[in-house]
């Protein structure tokens, strides 16, 4: 299948620049970096994608058995990347696929050359002797908070009830495309990003990572970035005022601010964390 | 004016100046106001009541943190980016956590203001209680999921059952290669009429026949394992077709059902001479012969639809088959497939069967694809298709 259609591609910037992915978490699709993007596409090729069942991506190309696992989306990245033929990558993974791009990189981390992890988490459970800031019951709690909020989502009501008179101007192709998702789909890639267990990836990243932590980001505790940084060898940590999980939209200066800073030094900038 | 009208006069101009305060204070529904980030800065006071939470302590507080672990998930994934994305969320469903630990159902509605600068400046929120809604939501969802999974096994059961009415898989007959497919109609809960059947009389001497029955369901389902049944048995010691579907006919006839069917049914004997074939339709599109020198024409008597008149007359056609010749029996799920308005038809099946072929497996996938390919999709009605072919002699 065309890897266009089945991504929703969207490729901008300069042609011949670095290339420079970014990936979108759970809820959301590609549209998360709207206020971000386009401050990297001076210099770098910029590309965009929603994961498969996200979005504008291609949903007939989403199989449940094949993305039960977050492996699979890591494959779609390594897929983009190959695809494309893409070298020398810069990836901007946010929220869970912040995991993804690190599953990504272990497959074929020749093609990277730095990693910026927004709000990352490698476990989102409790575990003995970590703390990841949920019990697995909120995780069904959230599947029923979806299964509630889709009953009145059908596919056909969806964009009636997100498309808001009050500002003609948000457009319509947002209203209709923003966090569209079939309800089983969300509900299996809820699944799947919440009760994954990525902690033993972390040791082996060998790509230059930037960790942006979130203050008071209930998904993704300051524990948990400072752990993963913690944990990825050649990684920097960075807190930002920005607060909650999704700071490339509450804060798009601040966090474009601090990817520029990290992917456009040319050397390797601040004193890395970690062993 | 009396005193009476001025009481009441006073009575609406009081209700008219009601004091925004109260308004807002008293409004039959959650108000609050939070920074674009969230800390609350406003509350009102029926807020305060459903949650039994002090003003001071609110004050201090995040949006998300009155709400369940699994609702503040369902806040940063997708309530709040789509409130900062189109200034808006409506009707989203959160449960509220009051200082005793109680949920409180609600439906949120919240707006963004943002000031000239296009800077976000509050956000405002409502919160209607949503408790009794909510146990309603919760049967339907339950009825929704009962349905989903009923159909589920309906379907299951549907499959199974039209896979019983059809043979495991072809039978190996010696010096005859012969291959089958069967294609349901898409997205359907029913049997379809399509079947066709493979077995042995003698040995040598083997029936194939394909077959539509009038309409579907589990009632077409019946008639298929009656068909099926009634040939196998009137086929031993009654060598013409045109005779076994005359029997069919009677049986039909005097079923207790008024529905009928098209059949086409194809002896085939081996002797010395090879392969001979005596081929008799009833109302089912004629099998096509292929091979080198063919010329891809109609073969078999034709006769009415069985089951419908009381002494209808069948005919038979007999061929002698070639090496490297096959006959081509389908359903009109083949020829009457759609794209659109438009229909596959007997031009273009003709076509596809014009390419040479090395086996019988060749031309059913070769036939199979293109339907599908024509169709864009799946079919809209059963596709069945049995090809048997004489192997050149090696």
């Amino acid at each position: 299948m065309d890897l266009q259609q089945r991504h929703h591609l969207r490729i901008s910037g300069r042609p011949d620049g670095q290339p420079m992915i970014f990936a979108h978490g759970f809820g959301c699709d590609q549209n998360m970096w709207r206020h971000v993007a386009p401050a990297f596409e001076d210099d770098f090729r910029v590309v965009l994608f929603d994961h498969v069942g996200a979005g504008n991506s291609d949903s007939s190309a989403y199989d449940f058995d094949r993305y039960a696992s977050l492996k699979a989306y890591a494959d779609d990245v390594v897929r983009i990347v190959t695809e494309l033929d893409l070298h020398d990558v810069v990836f901007v993974g946010h929220s869970v696929s912040a995991m993804i791009g690190v599953l990504a990189e272990r497959v074929v981390p020749e093609r990277f050359a730095k990693l910026v992890l927004v709000g990352p988490s490698p476990r989102y459970i409790d575990d003995e002797g970590y703390v990841g800031g949920f019990a697995e019951q909120d995780i069904h709690e959230l599947l029923d908070s979806l299964d509630s909020n889709y009953l009145g989502w059908s596919a056909a009501m969806a964009p009636a009830i997100m498309g808001n008179p009050d500002r003609p101007a948000l457009g319509q192709e947002l209203t209709e495309s923003f966090c569209r998702t079939d309800p089983d789909i969300a509900r299996a890639f809820a699944r799947v990003t919440f009760l994954s267990d990525n902690r033993a990836d972390l040791a082996a990243v060998s790509t230059p990572t930037l960790v942006l932590q979130c203050s008071n980001d209930v998904i993704a505790p300051v524990e948990v970035g400072r752990y993963v940084a913690d944990r990825i060898p050649d990684s920097t940590l960075v807190q930002l005022d920005a607060t909650g999980h999704c700071p490339n939209l509450s804060a798009p200066e601040e966090t474009t601010a601090a990817i520029a800073a990290f992917v456009r030094a040319t050397e390797p900038e601040g004193a890395p964390v970690g062993p | 004016m009396t005193q009476h009208e001025s009481a009441r006069e006073a009575f609406f101009d009081a209700l008219l100046d009601d004091d925004p305060e109260q308004l807002y204070d008293r409004a039959p529904c959650g108000y609050l106001s939070t920074s674009p980030d969230g800390r609350i800065v406003k509350v009102n006071q029926t807020l305060l009541t459903w949650t039994g939470y002090e003003r001071d302590e609110l004050l201090q507080r995040s949006f998300v943190d009155l709400l369940t672990p699994g609702g503040r998930l369902y806040h940063e994934t997708h309530y709040a980016p789509m409130l900062r994305l189109q200034a808006a969320v409506r009707e989203i469903a959160l449960d509220v956590v009051r200082a005793d630990g109680q949920r409180i159902p609600v439906l949120v509605n919240a707006n963004l203001e943002i000031d000239e600068a296009g800077e976000p400046v509050v956000v405002r929120i409502v919160l209607f209680d949503a408790t009794e809604r909510r146990t309603y939501e919760r049967e339907l969802l339950r009825a929704r999921q009962q349905a989903e999974a009923s159909e589920r096994q309906a379907r299951e059961l549907a499959h199974t059952l039209q896979r019983t009415l059809l043979p495991p898989k072809e039978p190996a007959i010696p010096e005859l290669d012969i291959a089958a497919t069967f294609q349901p109609a898409g997205d359907t809960l029913e049997i379809g009429g399509d079947f066709y059947d493979v077995f042995q009389v003698a040995e040598g001497d083997w029936v194939a026949i394909i077959g539509d029955v009038c309409g579907k369901g589990v009632e077409a389902a019946i008639l298929t394992a009656l068909i099926r049944d009634t040939l196998r048995a009137v086929v031993v010691g009654m060598h013409e077709p045109s005779k076994a579907l005359s029997a069919l006919n009677e049986v039909l006839v005097h079923h207790e059902t008024d529905r009928f069917c098209t059949l086409v049914m194809v002896r085939m004997q081996h002797g010395a001479e090879g392969w001979t074939a005596a081929i008799s339709s009833g109302g089912h599109p004629r099998p096509l012969l292929i091979g080198p020198g063919r010329n891809r024409e109609e073969v078999g008597g034709q006769g009415p639809l069985v089951g419908v008149l009381d002494a209808p007359e069948f005919r038979d056609e007999r061929v002698a088959l070639r090496p490297g010749d096959a006959l081509v029996l389908f359903t009109d799920g083949v020829t009457e497939s759609r794209d659109g308005a438009a229909f596959y038809g007997d031009a273009r099946l003709r076509e596809v069967l014009g390419r040479p072929f090395e086996s019988a497996r060749s031309v059913v996938d070769a036939v199979f694809e293109d339907v599908v390919a024509y169709s864009g999709g799946p079919t809209r009605d059963d596709v069945a298709v049995v090809v048997m072919r004489v192997p050149e002699r090696s």
